[in-house]
């Protein structure tokens, strides 16, 4: 078992030595995640993790990549992407040129589950999916757009919910257990580092998804990385978040109209 | 005082079930008294993600303020909460919820031993851990970090449960505070 006060050092030699602020992250996410990896990686003490983590890079990367959470999912909430499909897709379709930033995208099923809906819309040829996440190596799966086999039955199911008509098995090929996703769709994502919390805004977007990755977040960062969507977000743009997210108490909160039931708010101003 | 100090006032009470357990709340619920003292988090399996009914029919069994547990919500004495289904819920020290969408453990999330092991983490020996019906193990790794942080540990009397397992994995692996009926559970919550 990891104490509160190790915590509190791996964080402190995370931001001076490596640069990455884990400070404002739930503490009872990250005791989960560290406790587990360390028991995961047998280190005999909390000496050893910590030199390991302070010295040895790669052991880095795999550290920052297991305390974050990557467990994502295509068509997550079916009614969600029935809602962007009915209600935001057609009025984006009216603009010449269509820019999502999908942040905190994790390995990007949801990015690819977003292409599928541009797609069925007549609108990927005029669009670009921005993927980014802190973790590098999640990115490189969004790259390559290849998941699991066995996850499509369940995808195809959330799918068909989501309001899709078409057989869903046709958007990949299957090969050794894996699926890989049409080259058409990956060719319209464009993937990038960015960290949220050190990170500040590089485009202009109409649609900014950012799902399961705010609950992470204590309420001060939770406002600082809203201002920095609502600073990329052009007027009349969409901002979606989690299904136990919410805009409401939040600095930008009056620039904004929740669409509906769903977590998805139109800016006003 | 003295006496205090060794048996000190439970304030966080967790109720975690999985299949046959929805019929022990329906019985449960309306014998707690309104100015119940600790707070109540419930851990529930649930079969599909969607189901945010499963609140509204819990509400109609309480006088107790009932609601799903949101992002940053204070923990409440005297209140109840749901863990949110398709989310892991987490407790910080400052007694608020952190939702998690981490992998699932025993095939659930929740997990009645991801929250359990969080409650116990914080609230030590001021946590009592409930649990009832259910077909899997999910739960006895919880309560075994309660009862380590000198909280209490009660379990369904299997022969009143619909699904034995999980009340008996608990029971065969940990020394049990108390084995209960549903009208024995409600009696030791209203005397908290
Ligand atoms: C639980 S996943 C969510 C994936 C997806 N959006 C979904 O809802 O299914 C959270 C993701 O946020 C990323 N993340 C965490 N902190 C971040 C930060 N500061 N900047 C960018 N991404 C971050 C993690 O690496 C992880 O991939």
């Amino acid at each position: 078992m990891i104490e509160d006060e190790e915590i509190e050092i791996l964080l402190t030699d995370l931001f001076d030595i490596h640069g990455y602020d884990f400070t404002s992250y739930s503490r009872a996410s990250l005791k989960r995640r560290i406790s587990r990896l360390y028991s995961l990686d047998k280190f005999p003490s909390f000496a050893e993790l910590r030199y390991r983590v302070r010295t040895d890079e790669s052991y880095l990367k795999r550290f920052v990549e297991e305390i974050t959470v990557n467990v994502t999912e295509m068509f997550r909430d079916p009614s969600f992407y029935l809602s962007l499909r009915n209600d935001v897709l057609p009025i984006l379709g009216t603009k010449p040129f269509i820019r999502i930033w999908h942040a905190g995208c994790s390995t990007g099923e949801e990015v690819y589950s977003m292409a599928i809906l541009l797609k069925e819309a007549g609108l990927l040829k005029k669009s670009l999916l921005y993927a980014t996440d802190l973790n590098p190596s999640v990115l490189e799966k969004v790259r390559k757009g290849i998941f699991p086999l066995i996850q499509m039955k369940q995808y195809s199911e959330s799918y068909i919910s989501s309001g899709g008509l078409a057989d869903f098995s046709t958007y990949y090929t299957a090969n050794y257990g894996q699926a890989k996703f049409d080259q058409e769709l990956s060719d319209k994502i464009i993937i990038s580092t960015h960290n949220l919390v050190s990170d500040s805004s590089f485009n202009e977007f109409d649609l900014i998804l950012c799902r399961n990755v705010l609950i992470y977040f204590d309420k001060d960062l939770q406002d600082r990385v809203l201002k920095l969507f609502d600073a990329s977000l052009g007027s009349l743009g969409y901002l979606a978040l989690g299904s136990k997210e919410t805009l409401k108490f939040s600095a930008v909160q009056n620039n904004y109209k929740q669409l509906n039931r769903e977590k998805i708010w139109k800016k006003i101003v | 005082m003295e006496e205090d100090s060794l048996n000190p006032e439970i304030e966080l009470v967790l109720i975690g079930g999985s299949a046959g357990s929805l019929e022990v709340l329906f019985k449960l619920l309306p014998l707690l008294k309104a100015d119940l003292k600790p707070a109540i988090i419930v851990v529930l399996h649930r079969k599909s993600a969607g189901d945010s009914s499963l609140i509204d029919l819990l509400s109609t069994k309480t006088v107790l303020p009932i609601q799903e547990a949101e992002d940053k919500d204070l923990i409440l004495p005297g209140n109840m909460y749901l863990a949110p289904s398709d989310y892991h819920l987490l407790i910080e020290k400052n007694r608020t919820f952190t939702l998690d969408y981490s992998e699932k453990i025993n095939f659930s999330r929740p997990s009645l031993d991801v929250t359990f092991e969080a409650a116990a983490d914080i609230f030590g020996a001021l946590t009592a851990g409930i649990i009832l019906s259910g077909a899997n193990d999910d739960g006895t790794i919880g309560l075994r970090a309660i009862k380590k942080a000198g909280g209490k540990i009660i379990a369904q009397d299997p022969t009143t449960a619909q699904m034995p397992l999980m009340p008996q994995h608990a029971i065969n692996n940990l020394k049990m505070d108390h084995i209960f009926n549903t009208v024995e559970m409600a009696g030791y919550l209203n005397n908290l």
